[in-house]
């Protein structure tokens, strides 16, 4: 297996602990004067997101990760499994409802995503940081009420539920921020 | 006086963790030759204090290869000055008043003054001349300091550097400039050691201070022991060839001054690249 040296180490690695794979966020050299260095890495969990710092020293190796990313087209679920397909190879790829996670609030049909393969299998789906969401459902908004930061509940087509402005109604489009989940603008008017 | 002494040599001070860069140089017309740009001007001015030249002072490019980080660089400055007639205490109250006068937030108090010992003891609660490899793992573990591969096959002093690093220099970071001293035998280098007592094992007369976290300067009360200095060279070379470093050719020029006239002095070498980076507000020393 291959393996990186501590003199290899940078910002961007992809590593493997345990059978987990890793991106290496950080790193700081620190070294007592007269004494032995330690390189300390922080490393981001590619599978959960979990930040763990780790230290090494002068002869220490780390397993290198076979990692890539690819952008694929969200195709369809069924009743366990999210459907993609590689856009160059026009390979297909079943992806699990926890290697997906968050992401599948906002999956359309033919929607772009960048998925992360580690070992050729996807382990997390990223979709688009900006889409365009229909609203399937919302109160109308109170008259007299339409100032200020004022929100309520809507449902989009995906069926995901975020809060929008009052002067937003049923068949409206919106813009949604993936990354946080809120609304960002409205794109046509239902 | 300022002294200017070579940066090229062939023999150095060998520490088992401070790699000089090795160079080859042509002398003539013969085949290269191996020369190292030295990781500080120590031996060279140990020379002329040998040969009578009473207090000197230089700002010397020093190199450690691979040393490159948010504190360290490959080739920086160091300002280093000896005091004949003086020891490590007497000199740091000089470096005191050097640093005082150069950042004017640092004056007002005396810095504090802990023994390796204490500082350990305080912010660690590790007594570091009675643990052991394992003893300080498990204090790590309860520190959140995550213990490297091949921790339980290395030394204690390597092990003491760890918790220094990862959890008592950014600790230190908030706290008032802090001179330690009172070291380790194993980690002397070429400071004297002191005899022990009822009360105290033997220590070496070595002191470092800390600023904002940051170590700045390390001073000894020089080994005038030409021998004892050449044992400690020897150690480190049997150091380095057990951790899978080059062992490096000693200054044979710098022991014969010990032997030949060298005056009982202290010295201290100063990172003047981290003292401007301190004294700007900076962060990291490639902005300096």
């Amino acid at each position: 297996m291959a393996s990186y040296g501590t003199s290899d180490f940078k910002k961007g690695l992809k590593v493997q602990i345990e059978n987990e794979p890793y991106l290496m966020v950080d790193l700081e050299f620190m070294k007592p004067g007269k004494g032995q260095a330690v390189y300390r890495v922080r490393l981001k969990s590619l599978t959960t997101g979990r930040v763990v710092d780790k230290n090494y020293r002068s002869g220490d190796s780390l397993e290198v990760a076979d990692v890539e990313e690819k952008t694929m087209q969200f195709l369809y679920k069924d009743a366990t499994d999210f459907h993609f397909m590689d856009g160059e190879s026009f390979e297909q790829f079943q992806v699990s409802a926890d290697a997906v996670g968050d992401a599948s609030k906002w999956l359309k049909d033919e929607m772009e995503c960048d998925v992360v393969m580690w070992n050729g299998s996807p382990i997390t789906v990223t979709p688009p940081a900006h889409v365009e969401m229909k609203v399937t459902y919302t109160e109308p908004g109170a008259k007299g009420n339409s100032t200020g930061n004022v929100q309520k509940p809507a449902t989009v087509e995906t069926g995901a539920e975020l809060m929008v402005p009052i002067f937003i109604n049923n068949n409206d489009v919106v813009r949604v921020d993936t990354r946080t989940g809120e609304y960002v603008e409205r794109v046509s008017k239902g | 006086m300022e002294v200017d002494t070579p940066l090229l040599a062939d023999g150095v001070v060998v520490e088992a963790h401070i790699d000089p860069i090795p160079c080859e140089v042509r002398v003539g017309a013969g085949a290269a030759v191996k020369r190292r740009l030295l990781t500080s001007p120590e031996g060279p001015m140990k020379r002329l204090l040998a040969q009578g030249s009473g207090p000197i002072y230089q700002f010397a490019h020093a190199f450690r290869d691979g040393e490159m980080g948010r504190r360290h660089a490959v080739e920086f400055t160091m300002l280093e000055w000896y005091r004949p007639g003086l020891d490590h205490i007497e000199l740091m109250s000089e470096v005191e008043a050097l640093v005082q006068e150069l950042i004017p937030e640092t004056g007002g108090a005396r810095f504090d003054r802990v023994t390796y010992r204490e500082l350990f003891r305080e912010f660690a609660s590790i007594d570091p001349f009675e643990t052991s490899v394992g003893a300080i793992g498990e204090r790590c573990a309860a520190l959140g300091v995550d213990v490297p591969q091949g921790f339980g096959d290395g030394t204690v002093d390597d092990a003491l550097d760890l918790i220094l690093v990862s959890h008592i220099e950014p600790t230190l970071a908030a706290e008032r400039p802090l001179f330690v001293h009172g070291y380790p035998p194993s980690q002397a280098a070429l400071a004297q050691v002191r005899v022990p007592t009822d009360e105290q094992p033997a220590t070496a007369d070595r002191f470092e201070l800390y600023l904002r976290g940051v170590e700045l300067a390390n001073g000894y009360h020089e080994l005038i022991d030409a021998d004892e200095q050449r044992h400690r060279f020897e150690e480190a070379n049997r150091a380095r060839v057990a951790s899978g470093r080059a062992a490096l050719p000693i200054d044979d020029a710098l022991l014969d001054a010990l032997r030949d006239g060298f005056p009982p002095c202290a010295g201290v070498a100063l990172g003047f690249d981290r003292l401007l980076m301190l004294a700007l507000g900076l962060d990291r020393i490639g902005d300096v």
